[in-house]
């Protein structure tokens, strides 16, 4: 009986169920705190046709950058896609359809996804080619317009820590979009860099409880940097 | 003659008030934090999920983990917090960032700004600048009064698609700081050694301009 054990050993298990033309929620911004080995699973099944819901899409060799090498992302939604010349090229062939979509709302659109709110108003985008027939509102004298939820097939996303039910602590900005990607997907599926007996994570210190996790493995990560500045001493 | 990057950047700084929670784009606005005084609190935000932070890190304390929302490797100050994306963004939409500064590619004088795509050009996305527009009450936008071609970037309609609708108040140029009131531009400082005039001849929307406009002291 596994109870509440979310624990997985292999990656084949971990992306088991992952079918062609399935849409997924993937955590990350830029290349920083990006579930590198799930997305090399994918890679390694061969899975197409994916619309896939990302803040970016990876950078040429590295993250969902992948996933491009053999055209498995049939859609895009993404904030920001400009590091990325395969990207660029399979979206001016139009080959890669792309829904840019503002960060927050992104954000929210997941968020919401997660938490049974089908739609909310946000005046992001108002008056500007994203609100271009969208239902729109006025609140207090301000305009809205009506952003829908974000739901995936499965989601796939990488955390600092968990326990083998699934809490998860996360570990600076590689946060990001990781907490509201688990709970959007249908299958959460999360890697670890460090997976603990229960009840060694404070209560109180769990960013995300494990309800929302389905498959929790502990994978070894690159962490590529994008723009790596620094000052001197 | 017309400001400098870096003497942009410093007179944004002067924008910056004590305990202002401040969000500076990529670009000309990232390094007004250069420029904070000494005497003063600012905590900066950054919308990949990071409020206070700080200079970029030594070599040796280069952390993957944590960079700003250009991608870049940073550092946190003492009293940093750490958050989600949707939670960057509900502070962000819900009013609770004092001071926004970013870049554009035109405003106009009904406070409309465009900065995210170029028709034919390639597109790379607005990023979090529309849910910045839209949420904050105080902006500045930063940009060159003119193309290098010579062409107004102030104008009295975008002919860009548009960021944001009507919500741009201040803008901060080469040439001037200019405010936005009743569908005009009002001018209110120039840059040092430029007169009204070039300023005027470099301004397509309406510009009202006041008996008496201040240099910049830098």
């Amino acid at each position: 009986m596994a109870g509440f054990d979310k624990v997985v050993d292999s990656y084949e298990e971990a992306m088991a169920g992952l079918e062609d033309n399935m849409t997924v929620i993937a955590g990350g911004f830029g290349l920083c705190g990006i579930p590198e080995n799930l997305i090399k699973e994918i890679k390694r099944k061969g899975t197409t046709g994916l619309t896939i819901a990302s803040n970016n899409a990876g950078v040429d060799g590295a993250g969902l950058g992948l996933l491009l090498e053999d055209r498995q992302i049939k859609k895009m939604i993404a904030s920001y896609v400009g590091e990325n010349a395969l990207f660029e090229a399979q979206m001016m062939s139009g080959e890669l359809e792309v829904e840019l979509t503002p960060q927050g709302t992104l954000a929210e659109k997941m968020r919401a996804g997660g938490a049974g709110i089908p739609a909310f108003y946000t005046a992001t985008g108002y008056g500007t080619p994203v609100g271009d027939g969208k239902e729109s509102r006025e609140f207090n004298g301000r305009h809205y317009i009506l952003e829908e939820a974000l739901q995936g097939d499965f989601s796939i996303a990488k955390a600092w820590k968990g326990d083998r039910y699934g809490n998860l602590m996360f570990r600076k900005t590689a946060r990001n979009f990781n907490p509201m990607a688990i709970t959007a997907g249908k299958i959460a599926v999360v890697e670890v860099e460090e997976i603990v007996e229960v009840g060694q994570l404070d209560p109180d210190e769990i960013h995300l409880s494990g309800i929302y996790v389905n498959r929790l493995i502990k994978g070894s990560f690159e962490k590529p940097i994008e723009q790596r500045t620094v000052r001197s001493a | 003659m017309a400001l400098t990057r870096e003497q942009l950047a410093q007179r944004v700084a002067q924008e910056f008030q004590d305990g202002f929670y401040v969000n500076l784009g990529i670009g000309i606005p990232t390094l007004a934090a250069n420029y904070i005084p000494e005497d003063m609190q600012v905590m900066l935000q950054s919308e990949n999920g990071l409020l206070g932070m700080g200079q970029f890190p030594l070599d040796e304390k280069v952390d993957p983990d944590l960079i700003n929302a250009g991608k870049q490797t940073v550092t946190m100050v003492k009293g940093a917090s750490l958050f989600s994306s949707a939670e960057s963004f509900a502070m962000i939409r819900g009013g609770h960032v004092d001071l926004t500064v970013l870049g554009a590619f035109e405003v106009d004088c009904q406070g409309n700004i465009a900065s995210y795509m170029i028709p034919g050009k390639l597109i790379k996305g607005m990023g979090g600048a529309m849910d910045l527009v839209a949420g904050a009450d105080n902006i500045i936008v930063t940009m060159t009064h003119a193309s290098r071609s010579g062409e107004s970037k102030l104008l009295s309609e975008c002919t860009l698609p548009l960021t944001g609708k009507a919500c741009i108040q201040r803008v901060l140029t080469d040439l001037a700081l200019m405010d936005i009131e009743d569908g005009k531009f009002i001018l209110r400082e120039r840059a040092p050694g430029v007169s009204v005039e070039e300023i005027i001849a470099l301004t397509e929307g309406e510009l009202v301009v006041p008996d008496s406009v201040p240099e910049m002291v830098l």
